[in-house]
């Protein structure tokens, strides 16, 4: 076998061994410079953010022990050895937490729904308009860079304190998100239906209506699905500015040091979370079970 | 033109397609009824959180005032220290998701079925970082702050450690989808399962992960804008001021600034992300 491969004679294997020690060496140096450049930049940004290693180090113990005390009761015992102790607020603490979902299912609705009618306006492919589709485009950039926590602190002195607040919060936010994606599942679409519908002589509506919305609804419904699991997250912590929820409680009780409360709390969150994303999950596989809109 | 079809088509039409004429009552009644599923519960929704005509109404108002008060922008004296900020709140973004992404890389390996195939193993490492990933940044900055204190330092830990879950999920859905003949080369040729990793999977996932993570650096600088609310650092603790004491002009040029800033490393980020991507399809 070895036979096989022909040995090249040496001048001309000097050339190839060259070109590739020179190829591998401009790796290298692109390598050991991009690493350098990263180094400085994480350097500059630990001097930003006042990184001190010392008190890391110093106070990493809390860390863990910060766990311990909160899954310890006031008595000194381990919170799991008195379920009843621990959760002792459990029904207020639920019903906190319906309300979270609830902040999350009403504002998610009713972005969903704005965004629904905003995004054909802004998609390349449907907006009537040029100079609308600009405004709509740029609108909802604002809504979802601004973070949802900031639009609630400005509705909490708007609306009042509550869960009014965070509702709208997320709803705006939520308008800036779906209208995104929302835009690019239509911008996706198979435009022929589109056509055939306009030979008819329909206007825009009807355009959308019979030929547009047919294909997008299934992405649409996956993607709300999956923002309200998101704003479930969200509206954990509207409580935080006082825009209702859960968030309050976790608040006074990390504050106030009421360290069991605090990990019966979390703990709660936590299996929400689950039980609505495994929920979300099921329903979406129930309604399109197919896969076809991922 | 007569807009009908013939009679005689459409008889034929309904003999032809029953299931089109003659829909079921079950199949029919499925959407309006979830429409009214949808609608009471929002209406309940809407009962229970306490919405009124006229404080939405007033609130509309007072917003619609504070919108004006917001024009024009101003950030009076203040602006040195709002760049400040702002230079902390990049910091924040880009410590610590770089942070998460060290850590999360060899935990990710632990969580990916390629590489650990026991089910045993991975399920509580995948639970812990479901868990991770169940509790808002803004709640970890809270503990964090109980930590190690007031400030940044606090921002960064909170970061990194809610990006570590998320990075942790990402990386293994990323190390799953790599190609095994590359895994199984090596193993022909006696490497050992180290080997296989670094030279198997890496180079087939790194650029994945590259971008993912320059993606998380740019959503995190919206994250690191707020957790400021809760005193972990950066531009938030400032714009959470400001809010409270009614200062609109200000706010507004805070807002502006996040806008900014956000742009702009979505644009550098996606000329990386491009470049790295470019990269990979020329070699």
């Amino acid at each position: 076998m070895p036979a096989a491969v022909s040995i090249l004679p040496s001048p001309q294997l000097a050339v190839l061994n060259e070109a590739y020690r020179r190829a591998v060496a401009r790796r290298r140096l692109r390598t050991v410079l991009v690493t350098v450049a990263c180094c400085v930049a994480l350097f500059v940004a630990a001097m930003g953010a006042e990184v001190n290693f010392t008190t890391f180090i110093s106070k990493i113990g809390n860390f863990a022990s910060y766990f311990d005390r909160i899954l310890t009761l006031e008595s000194g015992a381990r919170v799991w050895t008195d379920v009843n102790e621990w959760f002792w607020g459990w029904k207020k603490w639920l019903s906190l937490l319906g309300e979270t979902v609830l902040i999350s299912y009403v504002g998610t609705l009713v972005g969903a729904v704005l965004a629904f009618g905003l995004n054909f306006l802004a998609a390349e492919n449907t907006a009537p308009s040029v100079p609308l589709r600009f405004a709509v485009r740029r609108f909802m950039e604002f809504c979802r860079t601004v973070p949802d926590i900031v639009f609630a602190l400005i509705f909490v002195i708007a609306f009042g304190l509550g869960p009014m607040a965070g509702v709208l919060a997320i709803a705006i936010h939520c308008v800036g998100a779906l209208g995104k994606l929302y835009g690019e599942i239509v911008e996706n679409i198979d435009m022929k239906p589109v056509e055939g519908i306009r030979s008819t002589g329909a206007g825009w509506v009807d355009c959308m209506r019979f030929a547009v919305l047919p294909q997008v609804v299934a992405g649409f419904a996956s993607y709300t699905l999956l923002r309200f699991e998101i704003n479930v997250r969200g509206a954990s912590v509207m409580g935080f500015v006082g825009a209702g929820g859960i968030g309050q409680e976790l608040v006074v009780a990390v504050r106030k040091f009421y360290y069991s409360d605090v990990s019966a709390i979390l703990l709660m969150i936590i299996v929400t979370v689950f039980i609505i994303d495994i929920g979300t999950g099921w329903l979406r596989g129930r309604l399109f079970g197919k896969g076809t809109h991922a | 033109m007569s807009k009908q079809l013939p009679s005689a088509n459409t008889d034929e039409l309904r003999a032809r397609y029953p299931h089109v004429f003659n829909r079921p009552m079950s199949s029919r009644a499925t959407v309006p009824t979830i429409l009214v599923a949808v609608l009471a519960l929002f209406i309940f929704g809407l009962n229970e959180l306490e919405f009124s005509p006229t404080r939405m109404w007033t609130g509309l108002r007072e917003l619609g005032w504070i919108t004006m008060m917001m024009v024009p922008p101003n950030p009076g004296s203040s602006l040195p220290a709002y760049l400040q900020a702002m230079g902390e709140t990049l910091s924040i973004a880009l410590l610590g998701t770089t942070l998460a992404a060290l850590f999360a890389l060899p935990v990710s390996l632990l969580a990916a079925r390629n590489v650990i195939p026991s089910a045993w193993l991975r399920f509580p490492v995948r639970r812990f970082l479901d868990s991770i990933r169940g509790i808002d940044t803004l709640i970890w900055a809270l503990v964090w702050i109980n930590v190690v204190g007031l400030g940044p330092f606090a921002g960064v830990l909170a970061i990194a450690i809610s990006d570590f879950g998320a990075f942790g999920k990402l990386f293994s859905e990323a190390i799953e989808a790599a190609d095994k003949k590359q895994v199984e080369g090596i193993r022909a040729s006696g490497g050992s399962a180290l080997h296989e990793i670094r030279f198997g999977l890496m180079p087939q996932v790194l650029p994945v992960i590259a971008g993912q993570v320059l993606y998380f650096i740019e959503s995190n600088t919206r994250s690191a804008t707020i957790i400021g609310i809760v005193g972990a650092g950066g531009i938030g603790l400032q714009l959470a001021e400001q809010i409270r004491v009614l200062e609109w002009q200000k706010v507004s040029f805070l807002i502006l600034m996040i806008l900014v800033a956000v742009a702009a490393i979505d644009w550098i980020s996606s000329r990386l992300r491009f470049a790295i991507i470019g990269r990979r399809a020329v070699a």
